[in-house]
């Protein structure tokens, strides 16, 4: 092993590599409920070369690499079960924006909040899609695990808006994906040609280490808004979100309920965003989801509710900072929320759950979903809060979270970021020859097995 | 509070807003900057602070060091978007202050406190020097209207000195009356505060307090804003019987921009192209953003280029909680006083103006370090008045 970390440090330099306690301690960990385990190394390279040395190394000494960016999935999806080599990405933090073809190539580091710092400087009619975890999450890591963000409604999956990999290989290879294989530009991630970036997102690391990824950028309009609709008719909410969807004019659409703050117990609350380029834009479209939702305003059964000046630009801030304040809403420092993806037409039954396993366990409880890609689907978050000093109501609320999960299969939706557990769900489920493609393919790029095991372990 | 911070430092929930200025344009946090290993982040240091509370990880001087780069630059306690953000360095200083009380320092940290409780000062030199640098400066009598207190970065280090013996002459040439206390000057403690040595600093602050009551002191000027942190904020709460004897502590760009609105000083052309960094301890600790400001746009021909980070969002010089001396932080292009200057230098300034001798000397040496020493001058704000003043 010492000769490992000698290796490492060569590859690196001694600055950028660790086997410390306090290392070991963190990098074991995430914000989550998943039990820990610790890496025996810490690395944090620079550059595609050296990602490549360091893969090599490991599988020739068969050592586990986990590719890490945040980690800030909650799932604990970098946490690396049998130890092994964490890879921290952050140190490849280089992008170069095309302009005119709107995209951007970030290196794997890349933060949201450096892409988004960068496009306001320096391409301010572009941006990108940005997802309401916090800024120091990564772009690379954020497509892999299928994130979403604010264009989410209107592009799909952050993963779908990808235009480009370069990945290195378990084997040590670096292979482009997409057009940046046969050109200069990455403006697409497959077609017209065979599309392989499904080899590696949503993998979640387990078949290479993505060090370059291109990402579309999308016009950034001047202006933007957000309304806020409200009903206590939750039997109504899909109704709703097809509505507005069907308008092609909202940038993202939210549905939330909390039990807290009171006034808003049962309360279905939907923020529609919108964005123009001049009021008469802006105004159109507020008319525009007025209109279409006006049965509802007639009937009495909803309405859109004043934002006050003092909440809008909280809910206007991207991301929202207000999404990582749940974790202490019960002062414990913690949320987990199983996030399946599901039908829209399920949200009732999947808010029923919510607040059975709510009073089930005694959790403190809120949702938020995110309709994607114009209504085909939606996000739906069973979040809990826990106490990181009170180990029962951390049980309490995994417990609560693989109830979660469990239901969410059942109702047909598929869970997002599973953590392995749930990956097991979703792999029990799965028709077995699809399960016996997902085995052959992580076998044959990964032979050695070394890519975050654990995970997506098709056995 | 400080004693609390056992039974809330597991509320963190290792968001990293922490790590980032109000736009997330860069890195914000100097040890994370500096290191890169999440453990050097702000959630790192409280992390693993619980995991050594809870015997999840033993005592290391690594352990020891991560809390102890930890400048207290108070970019976490500005960014964190938890409701109890303002704690943060409270939580630090009360992890610090158990490592303290358990004997479990790094070296360097136990230097410093040996210095300051054997001579006074953390730089390890004589007492009886403290006031080499005043140069026939009064002491101060009952009756002078301000106590100049120098402190030890101006009364021993080389640039701290220029800067005291800058605004001692400025002072003078306003008409101002104060006075110093020379070598019964005594560590204002602000540091050994931020190190977590309570019984030390209480010490000073008792003895400081007593001093300044003996002397009937009513206004104290500063040049550092480290000591008029600790005298606006900690001293209250030590010593001298605040019931019935107060005084009022200002930094010395206060009283400054002061002197200059009141004619007091009189500004010539000084044509320069000039940017500022905000202290920590002056800026986010005690919202003095505007003064430093007014003075330097005051002087005719100075064009005042704001840095990238500025104010709110300013980035550490490296130097708090005694890294000026201990350096935890140093080494190599990451250092958070070399990342700085090189801000700095982007600006285009040929100036980079200070208000604390903390930020001056790790200036300095990063401007030698960076190899800009004929493009970038660091100077204290009173050395741009002097040079400034009409009369010269």
């Amino acid at each position: 092993m010492s000769d490992i970390y000698e290796a490492l440090q060569t590859i690196v330099g001694k600055d950028y590599v660790s086997n410390q306690a306090e290392e070991r301690y963190f990098y074991g960990r995430d914000p989550g409920l998943m039990p820990p385990h610790e890496p025996d190394y810490v690395v944090m390279p620079r550059t595609t070369e050296e990602v490549q040395e360091i893969v090599r190394l490991a599988n020739k000494e068969k050592v586990a690499v986990v590719p890490k960016g945040a980690g800030l999935s909650l799932t604990g999806l970098v946490i690396p079960q049998i130890g092994g080599i964490v890879l921290d990405m952050k140190r490849m933090e280089g992008m170069e924006v095309n302009e005119p073809a709107r995209y951007v190539i970030v290196e794997g580091g890349v933060t949201h909040a450096a892409l988004k710092s960068h496009l306001i400087k320096h391409y301010p009619h572009l941006r990108h899609s940005i997802p309401d975890s916090p800024p120091i999450a990564t772009v690379v890591a954020n497509a892999v695990i299928h994130g979403q963000g604010r264009l989410t409604q209107q592009r799909g999956f952050n993963s779908d808006m990808v235009s480009g990999l370069e990945v290195v290989l378990p084997t040590g290879e670096v292979c482009r994906i997409g057009s940046c294989a046969v050109s200069s530009y990455w403006f697409s991630k497959g077609p017209p040609m065979p599309d392989l970036s499904g080899l590696f997102l949503g993998w979640f690391g387990t078949t290479g280490v993505i060090t370059r990824l291109g990402m579309k950028l999308y016009p950034c309009k001047k202006m933007r808004d957000v309304m806020t609709y409200i009903t206590d008719r939750v039997e109504l909410v899909p109704d709703i979100i097809r509505k507005l969807a069907h308008t092609e004019m909202m940038e993202d659409i939210v549905v939330s309920c909390a039990p807290l703050p009171l006034r808003f117990k049962g309360v279905f609350s939907m923020l529609v965003y919108i964005t123009g380029d001049t009021d008469e834009e802006l105004e159109f479209k507020r008319k525009m989801a007025w209109d279409t939702l006006r049965e509802y305003f007639d009937s009495r059964d909803g309405g859109f509710m004043s934002v006050s000046p003092y909440m809008k630009p909280a809910l206007l801030a991207m991301p929202s900072k207000d999404t990582t304040r749940f974790a202490d809403v019960s002062k414990g420092g913690g949320f987990e929320y199983s996030g399946p993806i599901a039908p829209i037409e399920k949200y009732p039954q999947y808010v029923k759950k919510l607040e059975e396993l709510a009073l089930k366990y005694n959790l403190f409880y809120s949702s938020a979903g995110r309709v994607i890609d114009g209504g085909h689907s939606m996000m739906f978050s069973f979040s809990y809060t826990f106490n990181r000093a009170d180990p029962d109501t951390m049980n309490r609320a995994k417990t609560a979270l693989d109830e979660a999960a469990e239901f969410a299969l059942d109702e047909g939706g598929v869970i997002w970021k599973p953590n392995i557990n749930e990956q097991r769900m979703v792999m029990e489920r799965m028709d077995p020859n699809t399960l016996k493609l997902l085995g052959k393919i992580k076998q044959l790029l990964d032979p050695n097995g070394i890519m975050n095991p654990g995970n997506w372990e098709a056995k | 509070m400080i004693q609390d911070y056992a039974s809330q430092i597991h509320r963190c929930f290792r968001c990293g807003y922490c790590k980032f200025p109000t736009d997330y344009s860069s890195i914000n946090c100097p040890s994370y900057r500096r290191f890169r290993f999440e453990s050097y982040s702000t959630g790192g240091r409280l992390w693993l602070t619980y995991a050594w509370l809870k015997n999840e990880i033993e005592w290391s001087e690594h352990l020891a060091n991560i809390l102890y780069a930890c400048t207290t630059c108070k970019n976490c306690v500005e960014q964190c978007p938890m409701k109890f953000s303002t704690d943060i360095v409270d939580w630090i200083v009360g992890a610090r202050s158990d490592m303290v009380e358990k004997g479990r320092i790094p070296p360097q940290v136990a230097r410093f406190f040996e210095a300051v409780h054997g001579y006074g000062n953390p730089l390890k030199l004589l007492r009886s020097d403290r006031a080499a640098w005043a140069d026939g400066t009064k002491k101060y009598e009952p009756g002078d209207e301000y106590l100049f207190y120098v402190g030890c970065l101006g009364s021993y280090d080389e640039n701290g000195q220029r800067m005291a013996k800058s605004l001692a002459d400025l002072l003078s040439a306003a008409g101002v009356s104060f006075g110093i206390l020379g070598n019964e000057e005594e560590c204002c403690g602000n540091e050994v505060y931020m190190l977590g040595e309570m019984g030390l600093f209480q010490t000073l602050a008792e003895k400081n307090n007593q001093q300044f009551k003996d002397l009937s002191v009513r206004n104290i000027v500063t040049l550092s804003p480290h000591a008029y942190n600790t005298m606006k904020t900690n001293y209250p709460q030590f010593g001298a019987d605040f019931a019935d004897y107060h005084y009022t502590v200002y930094h010395y760009t206060q009283l400054l921009y002061g002197l200059i609105k009141e004619n007091k000083i009189r500004l010539a052309n000084n044509k320069a192209k000039v940017t500022y960094q905000d202290p920590c301890f002056l800026g986010r600790y005690n919202q003095i953003y505007d003064e430093p400001r007014q003075i330097l746009q005051s002087i005719p021909g100075i064009e005042l280029i704001e840095m990238e980070r500025n104010r709110e969002d300013s980035f550490c010089c490296g130097g708090g909680s005694g890294n000026f001396i201990m350096d935890l932080l140093a080494g190599g292009k990451d250092s958070p006083s070399r990342v700085r200057v090189r801000e700095a230098h982007d600006t285009g300034a040929e100036v980079l103006a200070v208000a604390c001798p903390s930020c001056l000397t790790m200036f300095t040496d990063a401007i030698k370090a960076e190899d800009l020493d004929d493009k970038l001058v660091v100077k204290d704000i009173s050395q741009i008045v002097n040079e400034s003043l009409a009369s010269k």
